[in-house]
């Protein structure tokens, strides 16, 4: 048991308890959602931020990290909204349907709702709680068993704004949807938004996450999406994000996916002074394959976490889970990942590979694969590997007459490449590796 | 002016003294073999040429057209027109062939102010050069040398040193781990490459791989210097008696 009393709180903590007192009567939703919150929020009094001796937070100490709780972002102003328009051209050629967020807060202005598809619905989430959505009603909170996590207790209790999806079954959206979250504003602030999907039985998806904010903006993002992937449906997921150099930013995806399904997710990091990617992923019918991967690079003092908690609470789902983290600076990568597969969960198929390429002294990787079995007839495994880059290759490609720093250049697309590669849209593949190329053009 | 001269090298692996004091002249036009027992200097000679770190050379001098070889980087030395074929050609996942090909053509071009090769330019080179060594197409879309049979490996070498033009090629036990047929094949490539501008430097532990690249100058490697030179002769009396004289000799 990790149930601690705090009676000293730190001075997050007790931000935070205060924001909470004061915002509770505002935030959007009737008497059911200010309990969830309440219930939600007490979560958190009862334990405090996670800190390092909380097992799944071990690397990314909150408590010593979070010196303080922003205030909650103010509505955006007309600047911030013409700072988030240019935010939202981030996937630059890629043709998408975008619903842009401004500090939190759906802008309809700067959105695409025009000729939604056929099966398409699309509701802010401040909206969709206010007038007890029959969708949020259902699915909010309850996709699959994370309410215990701490940060994600945060969200629930705070939550304002987000996207309501739902894709009708069998429908198959045209372009891609890129929900944009833009930190646009000029003061400090904290931005809680949350987001549910839901994906009905056979319906086609790809959802885009970006999230970015002003490189000298001193902000906090906690951000939730659940992913409801019925049965057959074929859902791809990329999160890019891309926040300011003082930005601290959490986020968790949490999915349920039906029988004979298609998952595939990507997490993409390069912005951002903390960023935390938990994934919960609950594998609830037989038969689905779903491939996890991303790819954080990371300068400077720079500190991104991915953890990963993948259900096999169903035998007969293929997993896959391939983390890459280039780290330069005194930069730190995370990675935690844990297989969990339940007693009858034969036929299990679950392999976890992370790797981390250190390009300076300094930089630290920390990872931790674990496998939770309690089948017998299953197959999984997992690797782990962190290194420098390769002297003798470095030598080759100079010797047959390529700059160093050219070579490193290539071996680092080739290492993050491998990751990349497993994006099915052909266009956000090149996007992500023009990104790469630019990070690595950027150093030193 | 001769195109290579090694004057005295002496280099240090560790802290362990590997060529004492080697000298060697190599003019444009020749094929020069460098024979030797295991553990003579060959491969360490081959690998200070091309600019390998953790080789120290404690003495003597190296020049390439006249210029201090030493002084430059690898990837300079390229440029100016050596080239070194591995013994083990290395694997580099997740870069295509081609464009690792076209990456270290453009580099070296670039570098000696030549205008760099559009795609077009640059795929009928490789077609073309390809055939003639008879490297599969499919093999240049795939990550270099990745999957590539021990043959493969040294026909990829062959081809980019025939894409690359070099003036000084150094081909390091390119015999290793080759079967008859396919050292006849490399061999044919580098035959076909000989020419009056271009210099080679063949390293080899056994004779066989000389039949087939005939040496004008054969030389004796033992204990870190060149301890014999003669004619291509010189090889098949190697290959009669071995190297127990010579490393009785150096001892």
């Amino acid at each position: 048991m990790t149930a601690e009393v705090h009676p000293i709180r730190t001075a997050a903590e007790t931000e935070l308890c205060e924001a909470f007192a004061s915002a509770k009567a505002r935030l959007p939703g009737g008497q059911d959602v200010a309990a969830r919150r309440e219930a939600a929020f007490h979560r958190f009094e009862a334990r405090g931020l996670p800190h390092r001796r909380v097992e799944e937070w071990k690397y990314t100490d909150l408590r010593a990290m979070m010196r303080d709780a922003k205030p909650l972002a103010s509505p955006p102003d007309a600047a911030a909204k013409a700072r988030a328009k240019t935010a939202a051209q981030v996937l630059g050629d890629v043709e998408c349907r975008r619903l842009v967020f401004v500090d939190g807060v759906f802008a309809a202005d700067l959105s695409d709702l025009d000729a939604l598809e056929a099966g398409l619905t699309v509701r802010p989430m401040a909206e969709a709680l206010a007038a007890g959505d029959p969708l949020v009603k259902g699915y909010l909170g309850k996709v699959a068993t994370a309410e215990d996590d701490v940060a994600l207790s945060l969200n629930t209790a705070f939550m304002g704004d987000g996207a309501v999806i739902r894709i009708a079954a069998g429908a198959s959206l045209d372009r891609p949807l890129h929900l944009v979250f833009a930190a646009a504003g000029d003061a400090p602030a904290s931005i809680f938004t949350r987001s549910l999907v839901v994906i009905e039985k056979g319906a086609r998806a790809m959802l885009v996450e970006s999230h970015q904010g002003a490189e000298g903006r001193d902000y906090q993002v906690n951000t939730a999406i659940e992913l409801v992937v019925e049965d057959e449906a074929h859902v791809d997921h990329v999160k890019i994000t891309r926040e300011g150099a003082s930005a601290l930013h959490i986020s968790s995806l949490v999915a349920t996916i039906g029988a004979r399904a298609r998952f595939n997710a990507f997490a993409f990091t390069t912005g951002g002074a903390v960023v935390r990617n938990q994934m919960f992923l609950r594998f609830d019918g037989e038969g689905t394959v779903a491939a996890l991967r991303g790819a954080s690079l990371l300068a400077g003092r720079q500190h991104a976490d991915v953890t990963v908690f993948a259900d096999h609470a169903v035998g007969g789902c293929q997993s896959r889970e391939l983390f890459k983290s280039v780290l330069d600076g005194e930069s730190r990568g995370v990675f935690q990942g844990k297989i969990t597969v339940r007693p009858d969960a034969q036929q299990t198929d679950a392999k976890m590979m992370t790797q981390a390429l250190l390009l300076s002294e300094t930089a630290e990787a920390d990872n931790k694969p674990e496998l939770e079995i309690f089948a017998d007839d299953v197959q999984c495994g997992h690797g782990a590997t962190a290194g420098k880059l390769d002297e003798d290759l470095l030598f080759y490609l100079k010797a047959r007459g390529i700059p160093a720093k050219e070579a490193e250049a290539l071996l680092v697309r080739a290492f993050v490449g491998e990751a990349i590669d497993g994006i099915e849209h052909a266009g956000l593949r090149e996007l992500l590796m023009d990104a790469v190329i630019a990070w690595v053009a950027a150093r030193d | 002016m001769a195109l290579l001269e090694i004057k005295n090298l002496q280099v240090t692996v560790d802290g362990r003294e590997i060529l004492k004091g080697l000298d060697l002249t190599v003019n444009a036009g020749e094929v020069h073999a460098i024979m030797g027992p295991n553990g003579s200097g060959k491969s360490t000679l081959a690998h200070v040429l091309a600019g390998k770190e953790h080789y120290e050379v404690t003495g003597g001098t190296v020049t390439f057209e006249g210029a201090d070889l030493l002084a430059l980087e690898p990837d300079e030395r390229a440029a100016r027109g050596l080239f070194l074929a591995f013994q083990y050609p290395l694997e580099i996942p997740g870069v295509a062939t081609m464009t690792f090909l076209r990456t270290a053509l453009n580099a070296q071009r670039k570098k000696r102010g030549e205008p760099e090769l559009s795609t077009p330019e640059f795929m009928k080179l490789v077609r073309e050069a390809s055939k003639k060594l008879g490297v599969d197409q499919d093999m240049l879309r795939r990550p270099v040398n990745v999957g590539f049979s021990g043959g493969e490996k040294k026909r990829n070498e062959i081809l980019q040193m025939a894409l690359l033009e070099p003036k000084l090629c150094v081909l390091d036990e390119t015999d290793s781990g080759l079967d008859i047929d396919a050292l006849k094949v490399v061999a044919d490539g580098v035959n076909r490459l000989r020419s009056p501008e271009r210099a080679m430097i063949v390293i080899t532990h056994y004779q066989r791989l000389l039949n087939h690249i005939v040496p004008d100058v054969v030389h004796v490697l033992s204990r870190g210097r060149i301890v014999r030179t003669g004619g291509k002769e010189l090889a098949h009396e190697l290959e009669a008696k071995g190297y127990a004289g010579y490393q009785d000799e150096a001892a």
